[in-house]
C-alpha cells in the first residue's frame, strides 16, 4: 500500500483549503500547518472524515503565548496522528489577545473534552461550544491564566534564574 | 447500555438516588482524586471527577529550568516507571540538538524501560488483584519488583526517582554488580512471573469479578485518544514502539498483544503478556549488547571528569558553563513520543534557543484517558468501579503534571 507522506498532506489541504493555509513549514519530519482560526474546526473535521487521510487520533492540544508577537499573541496547537499512513502534523491557530475564541473539537474526538479544558486553565482560551468549559488542574476561584508569560514563578529573587540569562530579553512585560 | 439498565435508571426515585465520594483518599484511588458518584443502591448513575489535587505545575516550572535540570522533573510523572520518563524527554531534547547516540547507549536505554515497563505493570495488575479481593497476590511479584529498583539503584544510585541518564547517554556504564543482577533477574523472574500469573489470570473468582468490568469499545477508547495497555486491550493494536520505532526498537523481535472486550480483565492480560515480551526484549538486547560507549560525544552536556576540573582551566570553565546551563541550543519545535507504561507519552518541546524551554508540554496519557471513566462506569456497581479505577492504572503524579 502507498502510504502518504507529509507533501502529500500538505497538497491536500491547500487543494482543499487554499485560502486559509496560511503558512507552512516541516520541523523534525512533522508538517506544521498554520490555518485562520475560524476554519480550524473544518480543516480538523475534513482531516478526520476523508478516507486518504484518516486522521484518526488527536495526539494532544498545547495553548503556547507568544507575548510579543501583536496580534496573535496566542497559540492553539493540535497535533494530529494518522495510523493509515504514520503522519504526524501540527495544525496551528493564532489568536489575538483581545478575542480568545476559538471553536471547541470536542464533537470530533471526545478526548479533546479534558485537553481544551487544560488549555483554558493555563491560558484562558476560550473554547466556544464546549459542554463544560471549567478549570481543571487549578483551583476553581484562580483569578489569573498561570501559564501566560507575565506570570513569573515566584523565585524571580534569585539573580542566577533572571531571563536575561536565559539568552532571551523579556523583562519589560 | 442495556434495555434493563435504562429502565432502572429512568425508573429511579429521586429518593433513593445517594451522593458520595469517592476519593480523594480512597483506599482504592492509589493516588489523590476524586470522584462524587451518584448512585441508586449499588448502581452508579453518573460520576464527576476533580483532579489537580497534586498538580505541581511542570509545565510552568520548566519553562526556568535547564534542560539538564528538566529530568528530575519528569520522575514525578509517572513514579512507577520514572525511567521511561526521563529517557524520554532526554530522547526529546537529543532530537532537537541533532546527536547521533551509540548503539550501546540505544540498548542499554532499552533494557531500562522495559524493565520499568515491568515493573509499572508488575504494580497495576498486582494492584488489581488486591482491588478483587486477592491481597497474596500482591506480595508475590514484589520481591521481584525489588530486583528492579536494585537495578536501578546500581545504575543511578536512586530507586524510585531515578533521574537515569543524561542527555546523550548514561552517567556511567553498567557495573559487574548490574550484570550479576541482571543476569540473575532474568533467570528467576520467569518462574516468580508465572506464579503469579497463575493466581490470578485462570483463577474463576478473579475472572468472573473482571470480566464485563468497566468495558470500553475500540471506537470511544480510540475517540477518547486512549494509548497503551487500556487501548490494546479494546482490540487496537497501537504501540509506539513499533508505529515510530526510537532507540532501536525495530532490532527486536517482539509481539503488541491485544484484548477483545476492552474490560478489566483484557487490560489485565494484556500487561501480564506485555511484561512477558518486555522479558524477551530485554533478553534481546542484553544477549546482544553492542560494545561501545556508554555515552554520546557530546561536551557541551557532559561534564568533564573531576579530575580535569581541579587541574584544568578548561575543564573548570566547561564545568561551570554545563551546570549553569550556558549551551548553545538550536531554535525549534520538536514533539517526541514513547510508550510509557500507560500509554504514548509525549513531549512537545519548544525552543527559542534559549537555556531553558520556551513552552514545553507533556502529553500524559493519563490525563487524557482518565476522562473516559464515567463513561465506562456508568450502570456499573460500585465495586466494579473500584477495580476499573485500578486497571486503567491511573497514576496521581502523570494524571495532575
Amino acid at each position: 500500500m502507498d502510504k502518504k507522506n507529509n507533501q502529500d498532506y500538505l497538497a491536500a489541504i491547500q487543494a482543499a483549503f487554499s485560502a486559509d493555509v496560511l503558512a507552512h513549514e516541516e520541523t523534525f519530519g512533522i508538517l506544521n500547518v498554520e490555518i485562520s482560526t475560524a476554519k480550524i474546526h473544518d480543516v480538523i473535521a475534513w482531516l478526520q472524515q476523508e478516507p486518504s487521510l484518516s486522521v484518526n487520533y488527536l495526539t494532544n492540544i498545547a495553548g503556547i503565548h507568544y507575548p510579543e508577537a501583536a496580534g496573535r499573541e496566542f497559540a492553539v496547537v493540535y497535533q494530529l496522528h494518522s495510523w493509515k499512513n504514520n503522519v504526524r502534523l501540527r495544525i496551528k491557530g493564532y489568536l489575538p489577545k483581545e478575542d480568545l475564541h476559538i471553536a471547541t473539537i470536542t464533537n470530533l474526538f471526545a478526548g479533546a473534552n479534558w485537553m481544551e479544558r487544560e488549555t483554558y486553565d493555563f491560558f484562558g482560551i476560550i473554547f466556544d461550544g464546549h459542554p463544560d468549559l471549567r478549570r481543571i488542574l487549578n483551583m476553581d476561584d484562580m483569578d489569573y491564566f498561570p501559564m501566560r508569560k507575565e506570570y513569573v514563578l515566584e523565585d524571580a529573587t534569585r539573580e542566577d534564574k533572571d531571563d536575561r540569562f536565559f539568552g532571551r530579553n523579556n523583562n519589560e512585560l | 447500555m442495556s434495555q434493563d439498565l435504562k429502565d432502572a435508571l429512568q425508573n429511579a426515585d429521586p429518593a433513593n438516588i445517594a451522593t458520595i465520594n469517592f476519593g480523594p483518599t480512597h483506599p482504592s484511588t492509589h493516588g489523590i482524586f476524586q470522584n462524587i458518584l451518584k448512585v441508586d443502591g449499588e448502581k452508579i448513575i453518573s460520576s464527576e471527577q476533580t483532579v489537580g489535587y497534586i498538580h505541581r505545575a511542570f509545565e510552568k516550572l520548566a519553562e526556568r529550568r535547564p534542560y539538564n535540570q528538566i529530568t528530575p522533573i519528569t520522575d514525578r510523572l509517572n513514579y512507577c516507571s520514572s525511567p521511561i520518563n526521563n529517557i524520554g524527554w532526554e530522547m526529546t531534547v537529543e532530537k532537537l540538538i541533532g546527536v547521533d547516540i551509540p548503539k550501546r547507549v540505544q540498548y542499554m536505554r532499552v533494557i531500562i524501560m522495559e524493565l520499568a515497563r515491568i515493573a509499572d505493570h508488575l504494580i497495576c495488575n498486582s494492584v488489581i488483584g488486591v482491588d478483587a479481593g486477592a491481597l497474596t497476590s500482591f506480595f508475590y511479584p514484589f520481591p521481584e519488583r525489588e530486583k528492579i529498583y536494585e537495578l536501578y539503584e546500581e545504575l543511578s544510585g536512586a530507586r524510585l526517582t531515578t533521574n537515569v541518564g543524561r542527555i546523550g547517554g548514561f552517567e556511567r556504564d553498567f557495573n559487574p554488580l548490574f550484570h550479576q543482577k541482571l543476569k540473575s533477574f532474568l533467570k528467576t523472574f520467569p518462574k516468580a512471573f508465572e506464579e503469579f500469573d497463575s493466581m490470578l489470570a485462570r483463577n474463576r473468582i478473579f475472572m468472573d469479578r473482571t470480566k464485563g468490568a468497566g468495558p470500553i469499545s475500540a471506537e470511544r477508547a480510540l475517540s477518547y485518544s486512549f494509548s497503551g495497555p487500556n487501548l490494546r486491550a479494546a482490540g487496537v493494536d497501537y504501540d509506539v514502539r513499533v508505529m515510530s520505532p526510537y532507540s532501536s526498537y525495530e532490532d527486536f523481535d517482539f509481539i503488541v498483544p491485544v484484548g477483545v472486550n476492552g474490560d478489566t480483565y483484557d487490560r489485565f492480560m494484556v500487561r501480564q503478556e506485555e511484561i512477558r515480551q518486555s522479558l524477551r526484549i530485554i533478553e534481546q538486547a542484553y544477549n546482544n549488547l553492542p560494545e561501545g560507549d556508554y555515552k554520546a560525544d557530546l561536551p557541551d552536556f557532559y561534564l568533564p571528569p573531576k579530575a580535569d576540573v581541579y587541574n584544568n582551566m578548561e575543564a573548570l570553565i566547561y564545568h561551570f558553563k554545563i551546570v549553569m546551563g550556558e549551551t548553545e541550543l538550536p531554535v525549534g519545535e520538536v514533539y517526541h513520543a514513547v510508550e510509557g507504561g500507560n500509554g504514548e507519552l509525549g513531549y512537545y518541546l519548544i525552543s527559542d534557543g534559549g537555556r531553558t524551554p520556551y513552552r514545553l508540554q507533556f502529553r500524559r496519557p493519563c490525563f487524557i484517558y482518565y476522562q473516559a471513566y464515567p463513561e465506562m462506569i456508568k450502570g456499573m456497581p460500585i465495586s466494579d468501579a473500584v477495580l476499573t479505577l485500578s486497571s486503567i492504572n491511573v497514576i496521581a503524579g502523570e494524571l495532575d503534571a
